[in-house]
């Protein structure tokens, strides 16, 4: 067997090099900027100059073009989180770590930011601008979830052990992504019952539904290429730490 | 722009409000990735290296 | 078997030993009693409103604050890694610490409880409510902040994220422990509520060694 014979390491394995997984995204990082300046372009063109006003909520509906896509990414981030702290449990994949560590900050945003146009569509439409019921509450529960996430790693010292022991704590927190995504449909409450991901296809019209659609996917480009952004960074950081330490070994200090 | 009816107030603090997060966190993942090199770059023109980048040029 | 319950006797032993701080929470937990009529007003009405919400927020925090002793002593002195390698399965350990902590930390709590009651303007039938639903929602409270210790154990001084993790979990509890005391105005739902703060007690009790095992071991090299 020579090095042309040897069977080539799957997709995941080569990945696994920070080293390797820095190299092989960093040219993707300038198409989807473009994409998602595109996309937040064509949508906010829907969504001020290009769809009605809803005949019930008048113009705040344009809120929702801002409040949807943030919670939804409030909770996707959330799963992927998840996803990634099964790849540092099971496989102990060190790009795992990186991306668990990097979606945290950004998933505590954009939950903040769903709590924030939530409240400021509440006020109009219902006249609250905040009420204790089942979905409301639960967002902020997972907002205080990330923020838990975000104070742990930064109370670890060894990073590396941070990463098993906040993926298990990640994995316990998950429960409540089901219990937002069902809160409203369980306990009657202010907040309107699901009208897009329904049995019956969305219960939208399609003036509405296509700003809804075209923000939702740019708001998740933008997350996608923070995300990337920030496990370079992340990579670049433990490679750094790595090397101070060694400075300091050395005792070659400035 | 259009009329955007009696409550554009909270219409237009809830875009402003997005925008300005949005913007914050682009900057701080920017900067954050242009520290950690400016440090990186400084730890390597003090000559300590990784052992597989091989010698200083 | 023997094992187990060697360790919960081991647990209330050197609790009984070091008793200080299981005193301090109890004396926490009735203080806040004494500090919300003050801060409220005495009117009996009100604080009669109010105290189910209290008396839970009170247990809340007491044995939030006491988490730490689960599992740090055992860890600055090594007996932890000992325990991970015993003979007896490493979440059994962890269930073990976990009965222990609720006979230490929670028991105290309940039996002070119709003190608070009294304090806070319950009547009769409440009265009882509020031991019950203690009784019945401390455990899953034990449970999940075995989770926050034993997330935090390894962190030097973690002792303070630990409640912090723990308190957007057990919101539930708290939900449901105030509904099983009183659901205000309306029909009297306290008895589902209690049902409810049952089954939550029982799945996380039945769950949550298993969680914190593995949060240890992971944070293990």
């Amino acid at each position: 067997m020579t090095t042309d014979t040897a069977p080539k390491p799957s997709f995941w394995y080569r990945l696994a090099h920070p080293g390797q997984f820095v190299a092989l995204t960093r040219p993707w990082l300038w198409p989807l900027t473009l994409i998602t300046v595109a996309l937040f372009a064509v949508g906010l063109w829907f969504a001020f100059f290009n769809s009605p006003e809803d005949y019930q909520m008048g113009d705040t509906v344009r809120i929702m073009y801002i409040h949807v896509p943030t919670a939804w990414l409030s909770q996707f981030v959330y799963g992927l989180m998840a996803v990634s702290a099964i790849g540092s449990l099971v496989w102990r994949h060190p790009i795992a770590d990186v991306s668990m560590k990097a979606a945290a900050p950004l998933g505590a945003t954009f939950t903040a930011l769903a709590l924030f146009t939530g409240s400021l569509w509440g006020r109009p439409t219902w006249g609250t601008f905040w009420e204790w019921d089942g979905r409301m509450t639960s967002t902020l529960v997972l907002l205080l979830i990330y923020l838990g996430i975000v104070a742990l790693w930064r109370a670890f010292d060894d990073q590396l052990r941070a990463a098993r022991v906040i993926a298990v704590f990640t994995l316990v927190g998950a429960i409540n992504i089901p219990i937002i995504k069902f809160s409203v449909d369980w306990w009657s409450t202010l907040h309107q019952p699901s009208s897009v991901f329904t049995m019956s296809g969305p219960h939208m019209p399609p003036s509405i539904l296509t700003p809804l659609l075209v923000m939702a996917i740019a708001f998740t480009m933008l997350f996608l290429t923070l995300h990337l952004k920030a496990m370079h960074t992340e990579v670049a950081r433990r490679r750094l730490m790595a090397l101070q330490r060694q400075a300091a070994q050395t005792g070659k200090t400035a | 722009m259009i009329d955007l009816g009696p409550h554009a107030v909270f219409i237009v603090s809830a875009y402003a409000g997005v925008t300005l997060a949005v913007v914050a966190l682009i900057a701080w993942t920017l900067f954050d990735a242009r520290r950690t090199a400016s440090k990186m770059a400084a730890l390597e023109a003090r000559g300590i290296r990784r052992r597989s980048a091989g010698p200083a040029a | 078997m023997k094992a187990f319950t060697a360790l919960i006797t081991r647990e209330l032993r050197l609790s009984i030993r070091t008793g200080g701080d299981v005193l301090t929470l109890v004396l926490f937990f009735v203080m806040i009693g004494v500090v919300v009529p003050f801060a409220v007003g005495p009117d009996r009405a009100l604080l009669g409103r109010l105290a189910p919400g209290v008396v839970w927020i009170a247990a809340f925090l007491s044995m939030l604050l006491g988490l730490d002793r689960l599992f740090r002593a055992d860890h600055e002195d090594g007996t932890l890694i000992l325990l991970r390698h015993a003979d007896l399965p490493f979440s059994a350990v962890v269930a073990a610490k976990v009965m222990a902590h609720w006979i230490v930390s929670a028991v105290p709590l309940i039996v002070a409880s119709p003190l608070l009651a009294v304090m806070l303007a319950l009547d009769g039938a409440a009265f009882w409510r509020v031991v019950l639903s203690l009784l019945v929602g401390t455990p899953a409270l034990a449970a999940l902040g075995a989770i926050g210790a034993a997330v935090t154990v390894s962190i030097r001084r973690g002792g303070l994220i630990a409640p912090v993790l723990i308190l957007p979990l057990a919101v539930p509890v708290l939900i449901f422990g105030v509904g099983a005391i009183s659901t205000g105005p309306g029909p009297d739902l306290s008895g589902s509520a209690l049902l409810f703060l049952a089954a939550i007690s029982l799945i996380t009790l039945a769950l949550s060694p298993f969680a914190a095992a593995l949060a240890i071991s992971s944070g293990e090299d």
